[in-house]
Formats: structure tokens, C-alpha cells, sequence
């Protein structure tokens, strides 16, 4: 067997930072420069959503949360927020999200990976899931569609190829950034300032007298 | 949002520390002293004799919150580690690094230009306020000494030289340093040279005390970022010696502790009674001065101050955290030189 093909399982997770920044995703699973805060912050939403009313009470639908998921052929391992098992056989998951409710292609490969492994788990289809936003506490709808089941795909071949490389892609310092709970951990403005770095550099051997 | 999480010090012998729901609580002769919610404190430090629970530690090893246990003196014992495993490829470019003659010079002229101009800003300042014209004068010759060794800095070759001219700047810093104390008490708190192991005046007892503190902090910051404390670029490895939080230290001596040091004897918060000589010369602070001492080290953390690189106000405590970061990325080549911090 090629070594290559008994890599770690990758997170669920590490795509959807993937798809939203490289280097976010290179600084939780390459460097493990994890932030505290996201620790907290994803410990306090899990008993919030837990708490959150109406959840589980459709008649006949079985919910399950933080459940394990996973997929062998892609080498996928996670946890769905939440699974509902419908009556009629059908299966969806169900994403939590900080914030208002606006469609983010990088929530969607994330839900789309877990209806793969979701699929691969159980051998039955899964067709749809949800982001669920909870400030606005709506939910939008996904359609697992071909298109977004190869984005999946070509995700966890970029990520693997990301881990295995060890290095860091160069901060983006865009719009992305000012949402970036690991933004005082990659400061994206001070190292992309290269002049001004120099600059500093260069002034510290140097003295006004 | 730059959140800086409490340090706890636990200095009354015999307290209890314990877990109680989830919170730090702790007992002195079974009477309730103090309860702190975990989730406010980044680090506990324990000096000398404190009782300390299994439930709290594993809590605290749990929490990632730093447990360190210092002697009554405040040296450095040991502290709970959890299984962070920290960031082997940044450790894995630290140990080429350091073996890369030319990058560890780097390192260790900007770590001691850092050090020197933050030292010659405060003999400068001091020079500014100072009414005595002998005092003023003894303290802008001695800036002008450090500016000198600065420009020698940026021409060493090796790293024996940069610590020569490191050893020299300090001795001239140090000699200069009681021209800051106030002249009424400048009796009590005069200082002939840096003394340590043990501190021999009451202004190197201080200093000493102020700079374990600084120590642990720096230590922490270059855990935190994955860094491993223990091989340094300046300071050269030595097995028990945390050599790269002594690398980080330096920019931070003077702003961070020396001036500390100077407020609280010029402010009489310090007097000559909470420092005691032992027999043969040896000088300790009394249990008084390390309350008051820990008090003013946690607010002066608590005071904000611009971050030159970083063009933003943060406070005192975090620049060791956000300093150890931008050593990691020197070290990783995401920068090409390492950038100390300097106050203006």
C-alpha cells in the first residue's frame, strides 16, 4: 500500500477553514496555534444549542447531536452538530453558526462533507441539511448538490496537500480577517507590511543625537 | 480584542487551593478566602508552602491554565504541564535556527538593541524629570555610553562580542540607576551593581523579585506559542535554564520591571523596612512588600501602551505573548528579522 493512502483522517472542520482561508486552517491543524477563545467560544455554543427550545420536538423525528461521523473512502472524521432521522427515512444534518444568517460557501462544503460521510455511514442518500444561524436563529436550506460534492472532494485533496507541505500560506489580510477569531494569532497587517518591518529594523541600531 | 487573562498569586503560607464547581477557591485555616472563576485566569502561581487539591490541577491542566510553583522567594520550582503538544514544526525550525550562526546573531543583537534602548529611554527620562544638574548629568552621559554600545551592536560579528558589549552597557545602566531614586532615600536603597543569588541591597532584592515574575510571564508566552523555552539564541543552553525566555526578557527589564521598581521606592509604596538584610549581607522582601509588589506588577499589566509593528494600544502584559508570536514567525521565516519592542 502507498503511504500516502493511510494519511490521518482529516477534520471536518479543516475544510471549512480551508474554503474560508488557508492559512486559518494551516494555523489550527498545522501550527495547533489554537485560540483559546475558539475553545471557549465553541464549548459555550454547544450548551447553548443543546439548550435551545424546539429542538427534537417534531413528532417521530429523532435528533441526535455532536455526533461522530466519518467517511473511509475520503479519509473524513468529525462531528454533526446535529442529525435528524425523519420518519420517512430521510436523514439531515444540521450546522450551527455564530452569526446572522447569510449563505457562506464555506459552511456548505462543511455540511456537504458530513452528508457524504452521513451517506457512507448509513448507505442511504442524503439530498439536504441546514445552516442554522443562530443571532438570526433561522435556517437556510442546502441542496447537496454534484457541484458542491466535487468542491468537497477537491477540498480534501488541497487540505491534505496543505498538511503534508507544513508550511503556511501567507496571511491574507483582506475582508476575511476582521471575522478571523485567530487574527491576533496570524496578524495579518503587521506581517504583510514588509516595508514597514524593514523600516523598524533598520531604525534599531540607529539613534537621533 | 485583545483580552488579558489574571494572573492569581497565591502568597499566604499554608492556603488551600482547591476546585469548587468551577471556580478556584481558596482557604486559609478552613476559612474561605478567595473564589475566582476559572475562566478568568490565565496562570496561578503558588509561593512556598501552598496546599494545593488534585481536583484543581487537573482542572487547571484541563483549562490550559498555567499552574507554577515558586519558593518563598520567588524562584522559579516547577509548574503543571498539560499535554499541549505544541507546534513540532516551529520547534523543529527553533533547533535548525539555532544552529544557523547567522541567524542566531541576528536574533541576539536585536534582542539586546531591544534591551539597550529600552534601557537608554529610561535613563532618559529620568534625565528629563531629574532636578539635581550632577544627577542629570550622570544619567544622559550614561545614555550617550548606551547609544554608543547600540552602534557597536549593529557592527558585532559574533556572539561573544554582542555579549561583551551587552555585559559593558549594563554595567553602565546598573551604576546609573540610583541617580533615579529619589535623594532623601537614596541611602537606603543605594546599589553597587547588579547583585543576585542572593540580591545584596534592597534595590537588587526588589529588582530580583520583580524580575522572576517577568520571567514566568515570558516564560508562558514562548510555551504558549509552541516555542521551546529552553534553547535560546542569546543565552546559551544550560540543562534547568529556560535560555530563549531569558532571550525575550531583555526588551522587557527595564520598561517592565526596573521602572516598576523605581515607582514604588520614589512613591514610598517600598520603604527600607520591607526589605530586610540577613546576616552576611543577603537581602529579602518581607511578606508586606511582596503583596504590594505582586499588586503594582498586575496593574502595571493592566496599563496600555502603543505596539509600534502592531500600530495598536495593548496592554503591558501582552507583549510577551504577542513578542514570543512575532519570534515564532521570525523563526519560521514568515519575517525576516525579528522586530524587539520599544517604548518611546
Amino acid at each position: 500500500m502507498d503511504v500516502a493512502e493511510i494519511d490521518d483522517p482529516i477534520m471536518l472542520s479543516a475544510l471549512q477553514h480551508y474554503s474560508y482561508c488557508p492559512r486559518q486552517c494551516a494555523l489550527i491543524h498545522i501550527e495547533q496555534a489554537f485560540d483559546e477563545n475558539v475553545h471557549t467560544m465553541r464549548g459555550n455554543a454547544v450548551h447553548e444549542r443543546v439548550d435551545e427550545p424546539g429542538l427534537g420536538s417534531f413528532e417521530g423525528v429523532r435528533t441526535e447531536y455532536a455526533l461522530p461521523v466519518w467517511s473511509e473512502k475520503l479519509g473524513l472524521i468529525g462531528k454533526c452538530d446535529v442529525v435528524e432521522f425523519y420518519p420517512d427515512g430521510r436523514i439531515y444534518p444540521v450546522e450551527y453558526k455564530h452569526g446572522k444568517k447569510r449563505a457562506k460557501a464555506h459552511d456548505d462544503i462543511q455540511l456537504a462533507a458530513q452528508a457524504i460521510c452521513l451517506e457512507e455511514m448509513t448507505g442511504k442518500a442524503v439530498m439536504h441539511g441546514a445552516i442554522y444561524h443562530h443571532s438570526s436563529r433561522r435556517r437556510r436550506e442546502v441542496a447537496i448538490t454534484t457541484s458542491l460534492r466535487q468542491q468537497v472532494e477537491e477540498t480534501v485533496k488541497a487540505v491534505r496537500a496543505l498538511l503534508a507541505s507544513g508550511k503556511l500560506p501567507p496571511p491574507v489580510n483582506d475582508a476575511r480577517c476582521k471575522e478571523c477569531s485567530l487574527k491576533e494569532i496570524c496578524q495579518p497587517e503587521a506581517l504583510t507590511n514588509k516595508a514597514r518591518q524593514r523600516k523598524m529594523h533598520v531604525e534599531l541600531f540607529e539613534l537621533d543625537q | 480584542m485583545y483580552q488579558i487573562l489574571n494572573t492569581l498569586y497565591v502568597m499566604t503560607p499554608n492556603s488551600y487551593v482547591h476546585l469548587e464547581n468551577n471556580t478556584l477557591r481558596i482557604d486559609v485555616e478552613r476559612e474561605k478566602k478567595l473564589q475566582v472563576p476559572l475562566h478568568h485566569l490565565g496562570t496561578v502561581v503558588c509561593f512556598g508552602n501552598v496546599m494545593i487539591s488534585p481536583a484543581i490541577m487537573h482542572r487547571c491542566a484541563d483549562e490550559g491554565i498555567n499552574f507554577v510553583l515558586l519558593d518563598g522567594n520567588g524562584r522559579f520550582k516547577a509548574r503543571l504541564e498539560s499535554a499541549v503538544s505544541g507546534n513540532i514544526l516551529l520547534r523543529q525550525a527553533q533547533y535548525r535556527k539555532a544552529v544557523d550562526v547567522q541567524f542566531t546573531l541576528a536574533i541576539a543583537k536585536a534582542v539586546i538593541a531591544g534591551k539597550l534602548r529600552n534601557c537608554r529611554q529610561v535613563l532618559l527620562r529620568g534625565a528629563r524629570e531629574a532636578a539635581d544638574v550632577s544627577d542629570q548629568q550622570g544619567l544622559s552621559e550614561t545614555a550617550k555610553s548606551l547609544a554608543n554600545s547600540i552602534r557597536n551592536l549593529s557592527v558585532a560579528s559574533d556572539l561573544d562580542s554582542v555579549r561583551g558589549i551587552e555585559g559593558d552597557a549594563a554595567k553602565n545602566y546598573f551604576s546609573a540607576l540610583p541617580y533615579l531614586v529619589r535623594r532623601d532615600i537614596r541611602p537606603f536603597f543605594t546599589m553597587n551593581g547588579r547583585s543576585r543569588r542572593p540580591p545584596r541591597d534592597r534595590f537588587n532584592a526588589l529588582l530580583s523579585f520583580l524580575y522572576s515574575m517577568l520571567m514566568n510571564d515570558c516564560r508562558s508566552a514562548i510555551e504558549s506559542v509552541g516555542l521551546d523555552p529552553q534553547l535560546g539564541f542569546l543565552h546559551s543552553v544550560r540543562p534547568g535554564r529556560a535560555a530563549l525566555a531569558l532571550d525575550l526578557m531583555e526588551e522587557f527589564r527595564s520598561i517592565l520591571a526596573d521602572r516598576l521598581a523605581l515607582t514604588l521606592i520614589n512613591r514610598g509604596q517600598v520603604t527600607e523596612r520591607d526589605l530586610q538584610e540577613r546576616e552576611g549581607g543577603a537581602v529579602y522582601l518581607e511578606d508586606s512588600a511582596r503583596k504590594i509588589v505582586v499588586t503594582a506588577y498586575q496593574e502595571r499589566k493592566q496599563e496600555e501602551i502603543t505596539h509600534p509593528l502592531l500600530d495598536s494600544k495593548v496592554p503591558f502584559g501582552l507583549l510577551p505573548q504577542l513578542q514570543a508570536r512575532f519570534l515564532s514567525r521570525t523563526i519560521r521565516g514568515e519575517m525576516d528579522d525579528y522586530i524587539p519592542f520599544l517604548v518611546r
